[in-house]
């Protein structure tokens, strides 16, 4: 009778066995992938690929019309299109820098430091991980509207600076940063100050990067709270444009490559901040469980 | 931290005639709590002011009737009432709606995420980079941007690139009004949804998988792991319990946030015949198509308790605790 052995989990090196594997990795991948190939083909398309019937799938002639088009296109209401892109990144860049420094020193407090309501707030902090924030647009609108956030660029900002998540997220990793490592700092004379910013930051790099992918995520990618809360057209983000010209797509077939060319402006950043930061995430990832 | 606190404590006594009305040893408390309040402070406001005030403020109106124009009248649970007796949408088209969609792209899109994440690990570091990348993307795109992409690739008409590919294989003769179509709406938003579904929660379990002890598997071989759904369910699961839950956590939040992708594809509120008229849409329906704020509120606290309700269950599968 002959012992199973399975293969190794995470293989160092490429052998038939994997073949299966791959052969379905690929298949789904590729499916995962296509819409996203879509966009890019889309926002290359010439206006008459556009128009053509039937319809191709693939660019035949890429051509740069589309961005050229959008980037003269400017709102119903005369708001060029480069102000929703600074708007959006002025927001995007506030959200990212500040979420970061709040989740990093409260996950710092509920690792490493000790205050009585500690358990409390990391025990609601897990709870919060189930919030559906979608659920609650009602009230989350009365408080934007107290706290005089309508109408206001801050309005796009405040609403996505708590995320349960990136709490948790650093705090499970700062625990892995040996408590006698921050001991023996405390005992060279450092302050809470000094031992975050000289010790701990520099070890949660991995888990700094993925707070501000998904800060980067939330902010970029937000619609809801320039539909919501801010009425000055002037205020609002990227991503509204983007909302805008897409319910426009069924109207007029030149809408298409301009509403796919905003489309890869929203997609490329995301993109290019995973593939760079890709490691580190995975690194993250591997603390976040729940217990 | 024992030694650490001794030391500080130490050093505190250290300065003499230092004077103060509170007693060395409350001083020094307090010092310690005002300090972790300058870390833990600015998130915890912002925690209060946009997660449990909305909460709070969510149910005291699902006790009252409120338009927003007059100030919101105490009806106790009339709204709550109305929901189960009166609401013919909610019962007939909502819930079972809900339902059909939460059971398919919540587990559906978990155990998907589960068996992509496993596939992963099977192969080198290189072209997993590679594949991790491609299956998370659709998680980078924004759902205003494939908009886009869905808009033109259901298009009710002939131009549209699934009816012309279904009608060039010969497999349909007319175009089919996708999105505003009763039958194929949720199908669609189901479909989306999972394109979409590999996210936070599926690299945590890839991390999780990658992690798991070799040494683990090797003692499940000498004790008579037969075949790789053994190896899966008695030691790969078993060792990754907290990735595991962190997964269904994120799974069942993002099913429910993604409720509005009904209304995002078919551009209505509420959906064509309410075909995709999931409880999101139902809530946003109330509170900002009729103002009826009271009772949307009323209707949120429920999907408030259904989505905790649904996290304990997991927690229950895959918790340490408890």
């Amino acid at each position: 009778m002959s012992r199973y052995f399975g293969n190794r989990v995470n293989p160092d090196r490429f052998a038939p066995s994997q073949l299966k594997f791959y052969a379905v990795l690929i298949v789904l991948a590729v499916f995962l992938v296509l819409p996203i190939v879509f966009i890019f083909s889309q926002a290359l398309k010439p206006i008459n690929e556009l128009f053509l019937f039937p319809p191709e799938f693939l660019v035949q002639h890429p051509t740069m019309e589309n961005f050229v088009n959008l980037f003269k296109q400017t709102s119903v209401t005369a708001i060029p299109m480069s102000r929703y892109l600074f708007n959006s990144i002025i927001v995007t860049g506030l959200v990212v820098v500040l979420t970061s420094l709040l989740s990093s020193m409260a996950g710092y407090a509920l690792s490493k430091m000790e205050f009585k309501l500690k358990r409390l707030i990391f025990e609601a902090n897990i709870i919060a991980l189930m919030f559906v924030p979608a659920a609650v647009g009602i009230p989350m609108y009365f408080i934007m509207v107290k706290l005089g956030l309508t109408n206001n660029i801050l309005g796009n900002v405040i609403p996505l600076l708590a995320v349960p998540v990136n709490v948790f997220l650093v705090k499970q990793f700062v625990d892995q940063v040996p408590d006698a490592l921050v001991e023996a700092a405390f005992i060279d004379g450092a302050s809470h100050f000094q031992v975050f910013q000289k010790i701990i930051l520099p070890m949660i790099r991995p888990a700094m990067a993925t707070v501000a992918i998904l800060a980067f995520q939330s902010a970029w990618n937000n619609t809801d709270t320039s539909t919501l809360y801010i009425n000055n057209e002037s205020l609002k983000t990227f991503a509204y444009y983007m909302g805008t010209l897409a319910s426009n797509v069924g109207n007029q077939v030149a809408g298409q490559g301009i509403a796919a060319a905003a489309a890869l402006i929203m997609f490329l950043p995301n993109l290019l901040i995973f593939i760079f930061m890709q490691r580190r995430v995975i690194d993250t990832m591997a603390h976040s469980g729940l217990k | 931290m024992l030694t650490l606190r001794k030391s500080r404590t130490q050093g505190g006594e250290a300065v003499p005639g230092r004077r103060s009305w509170l007693s060395p040893r409350a001083a020094k408390t307090w010092r310690r709590e005002l300090e972790a309040y300058l870390f833990v402070g600015p998130f915890l406001v912002l925690f209060l002011l946009f997660i449990v005030v909305p909460v709070v403020v969510a149910i005291y109106l699902s006790f009252t009737y409120f338009n927003t124009i007059q100030p919101p009248k105490f009806i106790g649970l009339q709204n709550y009432v109305n929901l189960i007796t009166q609401d013919s949408e909610f019962l007939m088209y909502v819930l079972p709606n809900t339902l059909e969609f939460s059971v398919l792209v919540g587990p559906g899109g978990y155990i998907l995420s589960f068996w992509l994440a496993w596939l992963l690990a099977q192969i080198p570091r290189k072209s997993r980079t590679f594949l991790t990348l491609a299956i998370y993307s659709p998680a980078l795109t924004a759902s205003v941007a494939m908009s886009v992409v869905w808009l033109v690739v259901f298009s009710g008409d002939a131009t549209g690139y699934l009816n012309s590919f279904l009608m060039r294989l010969g497999i349909i003769h007319q175009p089919v009004q996708w999105v505003q179509s009763p039958h194929w709406l949720m199908p669609i938003m189901i479909v989306v949804s999972l394109w979409n579904s590999m996210g936070v929660g599926f690299l945590a379990m890839l991390a999780g998988i990658l992690n798991v002890n070799q040494e683990l598997y090797d003692a499940g071989y000498m004790d008579g792991v037969k075949n790789r759904l053994q190896e899966v369910w008695y030691i790969t699961i078993p060792s990754m319990k907290p990735q595991m839950l962190f997964g269904a956590v994120m799974a069942i939040v993002g099913t429910f946030n993604a409720g509005m992708i009904g209304v995002q594809l078919s551009g209505a509120n509420p959906t064509p015949q309410d075909a995709g008229q999931t409880i999101i849409a139902h809530i946003y329906d109330y509170g900002f198509i009729r103002y009826e704020m009271g009772y949307a509120s009323a209707i949120s606290v429920v999907l408030l308790l259904i989505v905790y309700g649904l996290s304990r269950f997991a927690w229950r599968l895959f918790g340490e605790r408890e």
